[in-house]
């Protein structure tokens, strides 16, 4: 019964990537949510971490990404196609 | 279109009809032998084959208008440089596509990777369709013809510091270019401007001012840039920059936009915005003429 009230807990948190920028570009989450990307531009985008642990890869118009963070911690990403978009997903431990 | 575009535009369209009208291939006459005896190459660049977006519904098509248009000029140009961005995505369906357009030039094809070629680091789907003959390893390349000695520079590597050329080219560009005489004219392709074209766009080398300075020292440089869609020329002692039109779609001047990215234009206009250009080298000294698709 507590992990399915854990499980109903869990969040899902969008992103818009829009006019070459994550907005918002600042996310703070608890472990265990999934945060969405979605691409809004005419041009096409990625969503990719910094240490190599998640990259949406080419994300075209209109496409979606999701990803499920399962560790606490601060989670820096930007886009391969215009790396002066930056974005930061904060994880915070639910159990804390 | 300025009147000399317009008019060597025309000059080269008349001249391909009545070479398709010849069908042999053989060309006698004096403007033309003149014509030859220039070294003269073609430059496209941002072809983005995949996208399907209101700024250029059919960016198949208008490569292919380019493609033709090479293929009818009456002297073929020594080879046909592509200064990337060939896909949007970089999934093997793009590339096939855009090979199938390209494989249809008359003359040889170099095709440089952009960022949008090598997408999720992958290199080697551009590297299979499209990687330069005699290549280094890094996929960089170098070769002579006709007196000039060309370079061909990768700088979308590293996404996050895009551009960057990394240590082990410019290494590689420091020996290549000691086997070279001061006077040999020297053509460098690239992707992304070498030079802090616009940085707030990340429309610069973060390390290009080492490969400047290598090749300050000699007497006629030309670098080709693609990535930002439009024409922009510069010069730095005796090194003479310009940025290519895409054959895709246009993108804002920089900073008139709160971002980069496609620009939506009349079709007339779009055409007016995008198509091929001629790089002609007389003495070291290149004359480029645009050669717009509409």
């Amino acid at each position: 019964m507590k992990q399915l009230l854990l499980s109903l807990a869990l969040a899902l948190v969008t992103v818009h990537l829009h006019n070459d920028a994550y907005s918002p570009a600042n996310v703070t989450i608890h472990t265990g949510d999934t945060v969405r990307f979605v691409n809004d531009d005419d041009d096409a985008h990625t969503v990719t971490s910094t240490n190599g642990w998640f990259d949406s890869k080419g994300l075209d118009t209109n496409g979606t990404w999701s990803h499920t963070f399962d560790k606490a911690g601060i989670f820096r990403y930007f886009c391969e196609l215009h790396p002066f978009m930056k974005g930061t997903v904060t994880v915070t431990d639910v159990h804390a | 279109m300025k009147r000399n575009d317009f008019l060597s535009h025309v000059a080269w369209t008349g001249s391909g009809i009545a070479y398709a009208l010849s069908g042999a291939g053989i060309f006698t006459g004096r403007a033309l032998a003149d014509a030859a005896s220039a070294t003269q190459f073609v430059q496209i660049s941002d072809s983005h084959i995949g996208f399907h977006q209101p700024a250029n519904p059919d960016v198949g098509a208008t490569l292919k208008a380019s493609v033709d248009a090479i293929n009818a000029m009456p002297v073929q140009p020594k080879f046909v440089v592509h200064t990337g961005d060939i896909t949007h995505l970089s999934t093997q369906q793009q590339f096939d596509d855009a090979r199938a357009i390209l494989s249809q030039l008359r003359a040889p094809l170099i095709a440089l990777p952009g960022e949008h070629d090598v997408l999720g680091s992958d290199f080697k789907t551009y590297r299979t369709n499209f990687g330069i003959k005699d290549a280094e390893d890094g996929g960089w390349a170098s070769w002579d013809d006709s007196g000039v000695h060309y370079i061909a520079l990768i700088n979308v590597f590293n996404f996050e510091k895009m551009g960057l050329m990394g240590n082990d080219q410019l290494t590689w560009l420091k020996k290549d270019l000691q086997s070279q005489y001061q006077q040999t004219p020297i053509v460098v392709f690239t992707h992304v401007p070498l030079y802090a074209l616009y940085p707030q766009w990340g429309w610069t080398t973060q390390d290009g001012a080492s490969a400047l300075a290598m090749l300050s020292s000699f007497d006629h440089v030309t670098i080709l840039n693609g990535h930002i869609h439009q024409i922009v020329t510069h010069v730095e002692g005796n090194i003479h920059f310009a940025s290519a039109t895409a054959t895709a779609y246009p993108q804002p001047r920089p900073g008139t936009a709160p971002n980069p990215g496609p620009v939506t234009l009349p079709h007339d206009q779009l055409l007016h915005a995008i198509g091929y250009r001629t790089v002609r080298l007389d003495n070291g000294t290149a004359g480029i003429e645009q050669h717009p698709l509409g």
